[in-house]
């Protein structure tokens, strides 16, 4: 298989694949690194212009209309990190003061547009730059899912070109003036959270809601995705526990499917010192409404798991700064 | 990527190389992998696994080896052997880290030079089945596992998937991926298909069902089986961890007793899911016997 091209938007063009130990084509230490010796890209490298990314401006420009953004991160698969930005994306919505954008991250398992319902639409571009898809009068959204000519399709793309895809994301989506921006993103630490990171750190991150399920072997992840945002600088508003027990629709028995064997999310909050935001209980009807593109919460608003969910969102928004207003509306911004 | 021409020495004893696939995260691969590797030792065959998920390495939890090292041996890196008779060994980043929940933030590049690593610097020795667990995507590590592997002749891959139709639209893009590299899909296993109420045994769909079914029909590739959730394997893997730590868990209700000797080969025996993972297994014996490597 051909190596793909290192050439993604304004990314320096590379006469040859990045060689391993690469210190990053635009870092400081481009073309002057250990690894740098030798590498055919070693001059590109060393001579392009250093210091901060041209296109920095730009997504500062992008940004300023945008109030709170919200990263959701979980270094584990599966753990409902989509699942949970929908139905974050559609509660945030629910105010239709607030104008509300949902972007996915996700290049090689874009989920939000079946999630939202939004499968099969096409994303225009405008004078003004691509416009976000609007699953609701204040809700838009954007993935690659929309970009595909056929949808079974498969993104083979290494780091590099994914990090010009978001960057195009976050430069040329005409989101207009947003009250919250949220932010799903694949499972791991790499390019996609490095660079989002990078992108928007001096814009004003809100911080991230990072999202677990209770058994040990996803808590060990998690635990890494966290240690990354300390890393990086990233504030971590709260732990969600996703699919923390079950209770069987036949006999009202609860069980975890999942086991806590080792305390469980909030454990972890505890154990890292974050806020532990709350626990969702497996509901069968939420992977359904998925599958259809339903939101959960108006559909099934008395379940267990939407209860909780709304407890969580609420404290999400209180961190924020931007809490519900109760129904007398004396909590004015 | 700049390598020497032909298959990696390190890889000329091994009799079969199987990939764990799947587009999705969380849909099981590591315990699939786990499993498929179980079964096969029980096979009496000897095998090998490989973690080359970077950012987040289950495997050595999954083998409660999580506080073993890696040594370095004149020929290279020796992976870590589960028992003493050797019969199955594992190699992952997870024995590389100081602390387990340290983050290894690397972008593309860095990951492949340790895939890159990982296929050529092991002293594997003479191995029946070399099964590799990937990260979910379709990204620089499958990219550069399918390059380091394509002088080596790997047998293919089985893909996992969960029922729902949010995993399927992710597994069909792996799908996707494997036709495009020239990689034979062994087939599709449906994991976290239904799950048995332990009150009152009524088969809860948490995850809808026959998603997985559905796909590999429609893509005429194997359907391998469909594996309900079971709470107890997760216990017995933590079961075993306290065995191997000597630390106390509890599965939510009350503390597990931590048995002293564990043996995650024998304890599997006992396991419900060992007899649909024994079928499974079968087809992939079957589906990898002709390939002479």
């Amino acid at each position: 298989m051909a190596p793909e091209p290192y050439t993604s938007g304004t990314i320096t063009t590379l006469a040859a694949p990045a060689p391993e130990h690469c210190p990053g084509t635009e870092s400081e230490q481009a073309g002057k690194a250990d690894a740098c010796e030798g590498c055919p890209n070693q001059l590109i490298c060393a001579s392009t212009p250093k210091g901060p990314d041209v296109d920095l401006p730009a997504i500062h420009r992008r940004m300023e209309g945008v109030r709170h953004k919200i990263l959701v991160l979980s270094g584990k698969g599966g753990v409902g990190k989509s699942t949970f930005t929908s139905m974050l994306g559609w509660a945030l919505a629910h105010d239709t003061d607030k104008e509300v954008g949902v972007m996915d991250l996700d290049i090689c398992g874009p989920s939000l547009p079946t999630m939202m319902g939004a499968k099969g639409e096409q994303i225009h571009m405008s004078n003004s730059g691509w416009s976000p898809v609007y699953v609701a009068d204040n809700l838009g959204m954007m993935s690659i899912g929309f970009m595909l000519p056929n949808e079974d399709d498969a993104i083979i793309w290494r780091g590099a070109k994914k990090s010009g895809l978001i960057k195009q994301f976050l430069k040329d989506v005409d989101w207009g003036s947003l009250d919250f921006l949220v932010v799903d993103t694949p499972p791991g630490t790499s390019d996609e959270h490095l660079s989002v990171n990078q992108y928007l750190k001096d814009t004003g991150v809100d911080g991230a809601v990072v999202v677990t399920t209770p058994q040990e072997v996803a808590l060990l992840d998690v635990r890494k995705e966290i240690d990354f945002c300390r890393k990086a600088g990233i504030k971590v508003l709260g732990l969600v526990e996703n699919m923390s027990g079950f209770v069987c629709p036949n006999c009202d028995g609860e069980s975890f499917i999942f086991a806590p064997t080792t305390g469980g999310g909030k454990a972890l909050a505890t154990d890292m010192n974050i806020p532990f935001l709350g626990s969702v209980p497996l509901d069968p009807r939420i992977g359904r409404a998925c599958d259809y593109g339903e939101s959960f919460l108006d559909e099934y608003p008395d379940s267990p798991s939407s209860k909780a969910v709304m407890q969580i969102i609420r404290q999400v928004r209180e961190s924020v700064g931007e809490p519900i207003e109760d129904e007398e509306g004396n909590e004015d911004e | 990527m700049a390598t020497t021409s032909g298959p990696p020495s390190s890889l000329s004893q091994i009799r079969h190389i199987v990939l764990v696939l799947s587009g999705k995260g969380g849909v099981g691969k590591s315990s699939i992998t786990t499993q498929l590797a179980l079964s096969l030792v029980q096979l009496g065959h000897s095998v090998g696994v490989l973690d080359i998920d970077l950012t987040g390495p289950s495997l050595p939890r999954m083998f409660a080896l999580e506080s073993k090292k890696i040594h370095q041996s004149s020929q290279g890196w020796v992976p870590v052997y589960t028992d003493a008779s050797k019969r199955l060994c594992v190699m992952s980043i997870g024995f590389l880290l100081k602390d387990r929940g340290d983050s290894v933030v690397w972008r593309g590049p860095k990951k492949s030079a340790m895939i890159r690593q990982f296929v050529r610097d092991v002293v594997w020795g003479q191995l029946d089945y070399l099964l590799i667990d990937t990260p979910p995507g379709t990204s620089d590590e499958h990219i550069s596992i399918t390059e380091q592997l394509r002088d080596a002749n790997p047998d293919g891959a089985v893909l996992v998937t969960t029922p729902q139709a949010v995993a399927t639209a992710d597994v069909r893009k792996e799908l996707s991926f494997c036709r495009k590299v020239g990689l034979d899909v062994l087939g599709v296993i449906e994991n976290m298909s239904g799950f048995l109420c332990p009150h009152c045994a009524e088969c809860s769909h948490i995850f809808s069902h026959g998603g997985g079914e559905e796909l590999a029909k429609q893509y005429d590739v194997p359907f391998l089986g469909a594996v309900p959730i079971d709470p107890q394997f997760v216990l017995l893997i933590e079961e075993q961890h306290a065995a191997a730590s000597g630390e106390a868990v509890t599965d939510g209700k009350g503390e597990l007793a931590s048995a002293k000797g564990f043996s995650l080969i024998e304890k599997y025996k006992e396991c419900k899911l060992c007899p649909i993972f024994a079928k499974i297994t079968e087809q992939v014996v079957a589906a990898t016997k002709d390939n002479i490597r």
